[in-house]
């Protein structure tokens, strides 16, 4: 808008507290990173990338980042498939669609931190409802084979409703005569849904595909309440290593190093899927 | 027939939706005895012991205060700050605007774990480790990405001409921020608060580093550090859960258009 007043004084206190709480403990976290630093022994000192150099070697991490990638590929997936079921289910018109809109939301609203009790009680070996209803006596959260698994199963769970949400949203937008001017043509369900419904859908799916990937790459409340990173650590997500190490056993260091292992992984997906859209953006 | 079809799926998606938390209510209602053994699926004889028993702790009311203390608070200064940063976006001249935004929503990239250990010493170092504020002052922060980003879409909506037409009345900008922007860009506010409340409300990575006792333990800590004697107290956690949920419940089944508006405000339009 031309000829309007300034308006920095109005985007100064939120520009102040985001750098006083993600900008400088960011710098901060960089700083203790080439630190060798324990809290109880009141250590202090500066040890150069030997803290990279260990983690390059260390096969917890490089194990923590493989069970992180596979939850993240395996989980959103799902959570696309899932979610656009959902969507094209909710974007009739029937009787009682805020109702089924409100209980699809549900599980997006209940705390995490209670979800993961609700699964960790449905996966009990003895009495959970998952062992009574299959007629087996499977060890869901002790057995490595499952944990992982039992954890995206949760995740997905929890997270299609905000999936269905943006994709019903992104329905919503694509015009109604689209449709009938296609079915007037001859076209059937399938090739509708393929050849004009995906295509226009594509822009809003990239954007959640994107949300999602940076909040599944980010896990921690999850699976750390479900499983504790356990059994043998085959459920130990980035973000799960890192805490442990900072504050269980306290190596505010080596700790701030994954960190910053984490933050870039973030950053680089985050810079890859912006190259992917802006591309497309540029393109249409 | 195709009718019902699409409601007996309907019905499949709505149980699975649900399902999970009427498990947790049936098991909150069941008797010790029947926790241990499956079947029976439901209560044989309902009982509220484990309701009474969790209110009967006396931190309970404590931490559902602190909960709603550091929500209420959050969600207020989040809109307050937020609101501002937004006006002066979407209505102001501002120097170097796409940057600004785009580090504004950068902000909502950080992996929370990325900062926890600096700001846990910086808190340390204030003395308010275990404190209301430093939550609430780190919840503000982490959603002002996400109110600035839908509140900026929701007044960008509002026609420049008002505030051309207050200007030659003698409205400074921060007249009309307050009298004209606030009052006409309502529904968006209370959608972006609403999401803004939830997600304090549900906020397990910082409430667990930075308290330490009930003075400022929220909702999701004393649920995850739930203490047990001797076995784990399912009974006991199932009623809690259900406890807490149900404001989260009251809110979607009464708002849930306008969570959608929020959620969908941004992904869609922009």
């Amino acid at each position: 808008m031309k000829n309007a007043d300034k308006g920095t004084g109005f985007i100064l206190p939120a520009l102040l507290l985001l750098a006083a709480v993600t900008i400088y403990p960011l710098i901060q976290v960089i700083n203790l990173s080439f630190q060798r630093r324990l809290l109880i022994f009141d250590v202090v000192e500066f040890v150069g990338l030997q803290n990279y150099i260990f983690l390059l070697e260390d096969e917890r991490f490089r194990d923590a980042l493989k069970n992180t990638a596979y939850f993240t590929t395996l989980s959103v997936l799902s959570e696309l498939v899932l979610g656009l079921a959902f969507a094209l289910l909710l974007n009739r018109t029937f009787f009682g669609k805020g109702v089924a809109r409100a209980f699809i939301l549900v599980p997006w609203a209940i705390p995490t931190v209670v979800s993961a009790k609700m699964w960790e009680w449905m996966y009990n070996t003895d009495f959970g409802i998952f062992n009574y209803l299959l007629g087996t006596k499977i060890n869901w959260l002790g057995d490595p084979q499952w944990a992982l698994n039992a954890a995206i199963f949760m995740d997905v769970w929890k997270t299609t409703p905000f999936v269905a949400i943006i994709l019903l949203a992104g329905l919503q937008v694509i015009p109604r005569d689209l449709h009938s001017a296609a079915r007037v043509d001859g076209a059937g369900s399938v090739s509708l849904f393929l050849s004009i419904t995906l295509p226009l859908l594509k822009p809003v799916i990239l954007i959640v595909v994107i949300f999602r990937c940076l909040d599944a790459f980010r896990i921690f409340d999850a699976v750390y309440v479900l499983t504790g990173g356990g059994p043998a650590n085959t459920t130990e997500t980035l973000s799960i290593y890192t805490y442990k190490v900072l504050f269980q056993t306290l190596q505010f260091g080596y700790g701030s190093t994954l960190a910053v292992a984490v933050f870039l992984c973030v950053g680089f997906i985050t810079v890859a899927f912006i190259g992917l859209i802006g591309k497309r953006f540029v393109h249409s | 027939m195709k009718r019902r079809i699409f409601y007996l799926v309907l019905t499949v998606v709505v149980l699975y939706s649900a399902g999970p938390l009427i498990w947790q209510v049936l098991t909150s209602l069941k008797t010790d005895h029947e926790l241990t053994r499956i079947p029976p699926l439901l209560p044989g004889s309902p009982t509220l012991t484990h309701y009474i028993s969790v209110f009967e702790g006396r931190m309970f009311f404590r931490i559902m205060l602190n909960s709603i203390v550091v929500s209420s608070s959050t969600t207020v200064l989040a809109i307050m700050i937020g609101s501002l940063c937004a006006f002066g976006l979407a209505k102001l001249r501002v120097r170097y605007k796409p940057v600004i935004l785009g580090f504004i929503l950068s902000a909502s990239m950080f992996p929370p774990i990325a900062t926890v250990s600096p700001l846990f010493m910086m808190i340390k170092a204030a003395g308010l480790r275990d404190t209301w504020f430093a939550l609430i002052i780190t919840y503000t922060t982490f959603s002002l990405p996400l109110s600035v980003w839908i509140l900026t879409n929701f007044f960008r909506e509002v026609p420049d001409e008002i505030f051309r037409a207050a200007r030659i009345d003698g409205c400074t900008s921060f007249q009309s921020y307050a009298k004209i922007i606030l009052p006409l860009s309502a529904p968006g506010i209370f959608a972006t608060a609403i999401l803004v409340f939830i997600f304090s409300w549900n906020e397990f990575l910082y409430a667990l580093t930075f308290t330490s006792t009930e003075d400022s333990r929220t909702i999701p800590v004393a649920i995850a550090l739930f203490p047990g004697i001797h076995e784990i107290p399912w009974g006991e956690i199932a009623a809690a859960s259900v406890i807490v949920t149900i404001p989260l419940l009251v809110l979607i089944f009464a708002f849930q258009k306008k969570i959608i508006e929020g959620l969908t405000a941004g992904a869609v339009k922009g």
